[in-house]
C-alpha cells in the first residue's frame, strides 16, 4: 500500500493550484497525485482549440514532468479513484493500487451528462471533457457535412463554432429559450445568437429533443416543436454532472456535488473537494451552488490547499460569482455576477446594429453584475469590487459612463 | 528563491503627460496610440494619477488560470511572459489579474502585458518627472542570495533591527578570506562573536576591548600580509566603540594607512548596555543619560560628525550609507573593499534602532528612508582623489519635521530646539556642499571653521 501526507485526486485547475499552495507552506510532505486520464496534465477549457486545430495537443499540458519533479510529487497518471474507506483513510483505485492518506482532496471535476433521450445510446455521439474526446471530434469534423449540438452552454457553444468554421451545416439545439443561459440575459445572447445565425447556423432555443434514431451513416433527432433534424455528427453538451462514483459507502456528503464548508472541507475528517466537484458557497445566496467554471476551480483549490497544509494564512472561500469570457468569432462577450437580484438596478447600454452591448447591475450602489458583447472591462477587478461590496456611491455616474477606467482607478487606490 | 526587478510608480510625482504610455506603444506596435500601451496612466477623481500595470507577480493569477499553458513566470527574470503561440484568446488570464495587468487589445487582437523590455523597460526611460522607476534592488539579492552567509543561523538581535541584515550583507559580500573585529556593542550581544566557546560566524572573527579595535586589526593585516595571505581585516564596531572609546586607536590606523576595512553601524547611542548617549547621539534626541524632564530636554550637544572627521584623515576611502537605500550601499561596499587592500577604508552605516529610538519594530527601514530623504543624513563618498562627493542629491530635501515625527527619541522637542536642530541641518549640509563643489581641491581643514 502506498501512503502519502497528501493525496490529490483529479489533475487540473483545482488539484494543481491545491498542490501550488500546499507547497508554498510545506516543501516537504509527501503528495501523490493522481488521475484517471491517461494523459499530462491539461484543461478541459483548452479541448474546443485542440479540436479546431488552433491548439497542439502536445502544448497543452499545464506543468511538466519536471515541474512535478522539482516539487517532489509523485504522479499516477491512468488511476481512477474506484472507492474510498474514509474509517481507514485508504482511498483504492480501479487499477488495484490503494493509498493511505493522511489528507485527501477530491477534484475530480465532473463529466458530460447525458440527457435521457429514447433512442440516443443506439446512435453514436460525442462529448467534449477529455483530451481523447477532443481528439476524436477533431477526426470527424473533416467528414462530416450537417453536424448538431445539443446544448447551448460554453462548451456547446465553442464547439458550434469550431463545426462552423470547418463548414459544417450547424444546428445548435436548446431547451432554454436562449444560449448561454446564466451567463448571459436575452438580448444579449440574441446578439450572439445572431453572430451564430449569420455564419449559417441554425440556432433552435426552446426546443427538446424527444428521441433520437441511427439515419443512414448518421442520425435524426426528433424535437419538441415536431421539426426532425437529420445530421452525421451529434455532439451532447447538454450539460454536466460531478465524478463522483466513487463517494458510495464513503459517508462524504453530496447533492449536486460534493458538500464542502468555507474552507472546502467534506462533512468527513481529513477530507477535502474543490472545483467543479464541489457544491459550495455561493456569494449571492443562502444555498451552496456547484459553480463550473475554471476560475473557481483555481480559488476553491487554493483555499483548500491552504487549508490542508495548515497554512496560518488559510482563508475563507468568499462564495462563487459566476463568471465568463467567451469568444466568439473574434468578439467578445464577458460575464461577472448575476443580474436578477431582487432590489437590484439595472443600466443597459446597446447599439445593436454595432452589435455591442452593455449592463450594470448595481444593488445598494453595490456592483451585483456586469455583463457586455464588445465593451471591454477588467473581469478581474469587476469581481473583486463585487466580492468586496465596494461602495460606487460617489463615482457612480462615472462608472456607468466609463466601467473599465472607473474600476482599474477604483483598484489603483484599493491597492495603494 | 530569487527576488525580482519591478517598476515603481510615485503617484505623487506623476503629471500625467503620457509619455510613458506613447513609449510603450511605440515600442511594442510601432504607433503612438495610448490605448496600445501596457502601462495605463488614468487620471484620479482627486486631481492624482492611478495606475493599471502589471505587477509580474509572485504567485501570478493569470498564470494559475491559464487554461493553455501559454502564461508563464520565468523564474531568472521574474517577467511573467506570454506565449502567443499557445494564446487561445479567452481572456480567462483577465479574469485572474486584479490590477488589469493584462488585457485584451482590439489592435493587436489578443491580450497583451508589460514585459519589463527585456530589463530595460522603456516606459521609465521615458519618464521625465521621475514617476515611474525601475528597481534593480534584486540583483542585489540575488546576487548576494547567492553567496554563502559567512553568520551562522539565529543571531538574536532585537525585534525589527537593521543589523542582522547589514552585516549578514556585508560579509557576504567581503568574503570568507576574513578575519573579523567586533568590539563590545550591539554585534556582539545579538551573538556573532558566539556562545560557550563557538563562534558565531563561519571565519575567525574576535573581540577586542573598546579601545583597541583598529590597533588589533593592523596586527593582523599585517601578520598575514608577511605571511603572503591576502585576508581583509573587517572591523564590525558601533558610533561608540568607534567615535568615543575606541577613537584614539581608530585616528592612529587611518593615519597610518592601515590596510583596515572598517564598518561603524552608528545608532548614535550605547544601546545594548541600556541607551545611554554616545558622541554620535544628536542634539536634543533622549537617551537615558540625557533624560526628558523638568531641567533636561535631551542631548544639549551636537553629535560629532566622525565620517567627516574620517575623511579628515584623509583615508583611502570614506563613505556615508543606509540600509533604506542597499544599491548605494552595495557599491559604497565593493569600493571600500577594493580600497581596504591598499589602505584606510571606512565606511559609515546610519542604523536606526527600534528599542532605542523608540520607533515600532516595523518601521526601521521607514525611518533610516526618512533620514535621508529629509537631509538629516546625507549619503556621500569621499576618496582623495576624487574629493567628496554626493551619491544622492541633497537638492530636494523633504521637511525634517517628517523625520522627527517619525522617531520616538525627539517627540519632547520644542519648537526652539526643533529650529536649532534645522539650523545646524542647513549649516552641516553647506559645508558638505562646498566640499563637493571644490572636488579634490578641497582642503577640509580650511572649511571646517
Ligand atoms: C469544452 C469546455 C470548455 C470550457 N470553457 C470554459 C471557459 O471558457 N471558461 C471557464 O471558466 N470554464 C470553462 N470550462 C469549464 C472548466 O474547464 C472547468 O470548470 C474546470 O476545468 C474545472 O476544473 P476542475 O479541476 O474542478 O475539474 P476538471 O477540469 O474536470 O478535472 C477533473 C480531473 O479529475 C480527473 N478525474 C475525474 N474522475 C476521476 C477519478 N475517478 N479518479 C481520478 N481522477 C479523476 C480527471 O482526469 C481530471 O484530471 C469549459 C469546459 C469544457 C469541457
Amino acid at each position: 500500500m502506498l501512503q502519502a501526507r497528501y493525496l490529490l485526486v483529479g489533475s487540473s485547475h483545482a488539484a494543481l493550484e491545491a498542490l501550488a499552495a500546499i507547497r508554498m507552506h510545506d516543501a516537504e510532505g509527501s503528495v501523490l497525485l493522481a488521475t484517471r486520464d491517461a494523459a499530462p496534465p491539461y484543461s478541459p477549457t483548452v479541448l474546443p482549440y485542440v479540436v479546431s486545430g488552433k491548439s497542439d495537443a502536445e502544448r497543452v499540458r499545464l506543468r511538466g514532468a519536471r515541474y512535478f519533479e522539482e516539487q517532489k510529487v509523485a504522479l499516477r497518471c491512468g488511476s481512477a479513484l474506484a472507492s474510498l474507506d474514509t474509517a481507514a483513510r485508504v482511498a483504492r483505485f480501479a487499477d488495484g493500487e490503494q493509498v493511505e492518506y493522511e489528507r485527501l482532496l477530491l477534484a475530480t471535476g465532473a463529466s458530460p451528462a447525458i440527457p435521457p433521450i429514447a433512442g440516443l445510446k443506439q446512435v453514436p455521439y460525442h462529448v467534449l471533457r477529455t483530451l481523447e474526446d477532443a481528439l476524436r471530434l477533431r477526426a470527424a469534423l473533416g467528414s462530416a457535412r450537417k453536424a448538431v449540438v445539443l446544448g447551448a452552454g460554453l462548451v456547446g457553444m465553442h464547439a458550434a463554432e469550431n463545426l462552423v468554421n470547418a463548414g459544417a451545416e450547424t444546428t445548435v439545439v436548446e431547451m432554454q429559450p436562449q444560449v448561454l443561459p446564466g451567463y448571459f440575459d436575452a438580448q444579449a445572447a440574441s446578439l450572439i445568437a445572431q453572430a451564430f445565425g449569420q455564419r449559417g447556423a441554425r440556432m433552435l432555443c426552446g426546443q427538446a429533443v424527444i428521441s433520437a434514431a441511427p439515419r443512414g451513416q448518421g442520425f435524426a433527432l426528433k424535437l419538441t416543436g415536431g421539426e426532425r433534424v437529420e445530421g452525421e455528427l451529434l455532439l451532447v453538451a447538454t450539460g454536466v454532472r460531478p465524478a463522483i462514483d466513487y463517494l458510495a459507502g464513503s459517508g462524504v456528503a453530496a447533492e449536486r456535488g460534493i458538500l464542502v464548508d468555507r474552507r472546502m472541507r467534506t462533512s468527513v475528517a481529513n477530507v477535502w473537494a474543490a472545483g467543479d466537484v464541489a457544491q459550495a458557497a455561493s456569494f449571492y445566496r443562502d444555498a451552496p451552488v456547484v459553480n463550473g467554471i475554471l476560475p473557481n476551480a483555481v480559488e476553491q483549490g487554493r483555499v483548500a490547499g491552504m487549508d490542508m497544509a495548515a497554512d496560518p494564512g488559510a482563508r475563507d472561500f468568499r462564495g462563487a460569482v459566476p463568471i465568463n469570457t467567451y469568444h466568439f468569432f473574434g468578439r467578445q462577450a464577458l460575464s461577472v455576477g448575476v443580474d436578477a437580484i431582487e432590489g437590484g438596478e439595472t443600466h443597459v447600454q446597446c447599439d445593436e446594429a454595432a452589435g455591442r452591448y452593455r449592463k450594470i447591475v448595481l444593488k445598494d450602489d453595490r456592483l451585483s453584475g456586469i455583463f457586455s458583447i464588445d465593451a471591454p472591462f477588467d473581469p478581474g477587478i469587476m469581481v473583486e469590487l463585487v466580492l468586496r461590496r465596494v461602495d460606487l456611491g460617489p463615482v457612480k455616474q462615472a462608472f456607468l459612463d466609463e466601467p473599465r477606467q472607473s474600476a482599474r482607478r477604483l483598484m489603483s487606490q484599493l491597492w495603494r | 528563491m530569487a527576488a525580482y526587478e519591478t517598476i515603481a510608480f510615485d503617484a505623487a510625482k506623476c503629471t500625467g503627460c503620457g509619455d510613458c504610455m506613447s513609449a510603450c506603444a511605440q515600442v511594442k506596435t510601432g504607433s503612438f496610440e495610448h490605448a496600445s500601451s501596457r502601462i495605463q496612466i488614468l487620471p484620479s477623481a482627486n486631481d492624482g494619477f492611478e495606475l493599471a500595470l502589471c505587477r509580474q507577480c509572485g504567485d501570478p493569477g493569470c498564470v494559475s488560470v491559464c487554461p493553455a499553458a501559454a502564461l508563464e513566470k520565468d523564474g531568472t527574470t521574474g517577467v511573467v511572459a506570454w506565449d502567443g503561440t499557445k494564446c487561445v484568446n479567452c481572456l480567462l488570464c483577465t479574469v485572474g489579474c486584479t490590477y488589469a495587468g493584462i488585457a485584451f487589445d482590439a489592435r493587436a487582437g489578443h491580450v497583451t502585458k508589460c514585459d519589463l523590455c527585456g530589463g530595460d523597460p522603456a516606459c521609465v526611460t521615458a519618464c521625465s518627472e521621475g514617476a515611474l522607476r525601475h528597481v534593480r534592488s534584486a540583483r542585489i539579492y540575488s546576487h548576494y542570495g547567492e553567496l554563502e552567509d559567512l553568520f551562522v543561523p539565529g543571531l538574536s538581535g532585537c525585534q525589527g533591527c537593521n543589523t542582522e541584515l547589514l552585516i549578514r550583507h556585508v560579509l557576504r559580500a567581503v568574503g570568507p578570506e576574513t578575519v573579523v573585529a567586533a568590539p563590545p556593542g550591539c554585534i556582539p550581544g545579538m551573538g556573532t562573536v558566539g556562545y560557550n566557546g563557538k563562534t558565531g560566524t563561519k571565519v575567525p572573527v574576535f573581540h577586542p576591548l573598546l579601545t583597541n579595535t583598529a590597533s588589533m586589526l593592523a596586527g593582523v593585516r599585517r601578520t598575514y600580509k608577511r605571511k603572503g595571505r591576502d585576508v581583509t581585516a573587517l572591523a564590525l564596531a558601533g558610533d561608540g566603540g568607534t567615535a568615543d572609546v575606541g577613537f584614539q586607536s581608530l585616528s592612529g590606523a587611518a593615519e597610518r594607512g592601515e590596510e583596515i576595512l572598517y564598518v561603524c553601524v552608528d545608532n548614535e547611542g550605547y544601546m545594548n548596555t541600556g541607551m545611554q548617549r554616545s558622541g554620535c547621539t544628536p542634539y536634543g534626541a533622549w537617551t537615558s543619560t540625557t533624560p526628558v524632564g523638568e531641567r533636561s530636554h535631551g542631548k544639549a550637544q551636537e553629535a560629532k560628525n566622525l565620517p567627516l572627521l574620517m575623511m579628515m584623515h584623509r583615508c583611502a576611502y570614506v563613505a556615508t550609507a543606509s540600509t533604506a537605500f542597499m544599491e548605494d550601499l552595495y557599491e559604497k561596499l565593493a569600493a571600500a573593499i577594493e580600497a581596504a587592500k591598499h589602505g584606510f577604508a571606512y565606511l559609515h552605516i546610519y542604523s536606526p534602532c527600534t528599542s532605542g529610538w523608540r520607533f515600532p519594530s516595523q518601521a526601521n527601514i521607514e525611518v533610516a528612508r526618512k533620514a535621508v530623504e529629509t537631509g538629516f543624513v546625507a549619503l556621500w563618498e569621499y576618496t582623495p582623489a576624487s574629493g567628496l562627493r554626493f551619491t544622492r542629491s541633497v537638492d530636494d530635501l523633504r521637511p525634517v519635521d517628517e523625520y522627527l515625527e517619525a522617531v520616538g527619541k525627539y517627540r519632547h522637542l520644542d519648537a526652539a530646539q526643533v529650529a536649532h536642530i534645522q539650523a545646524h541641518l542647513k549649516k552641516d549640509l553647506g559645508l558638505l556642499k562646498e566640499l563637493s563643489a571644490r572636488g579634490a581641491q578641497a582642503d577640509p581643514r580650511a572649511l571646517a571653521t
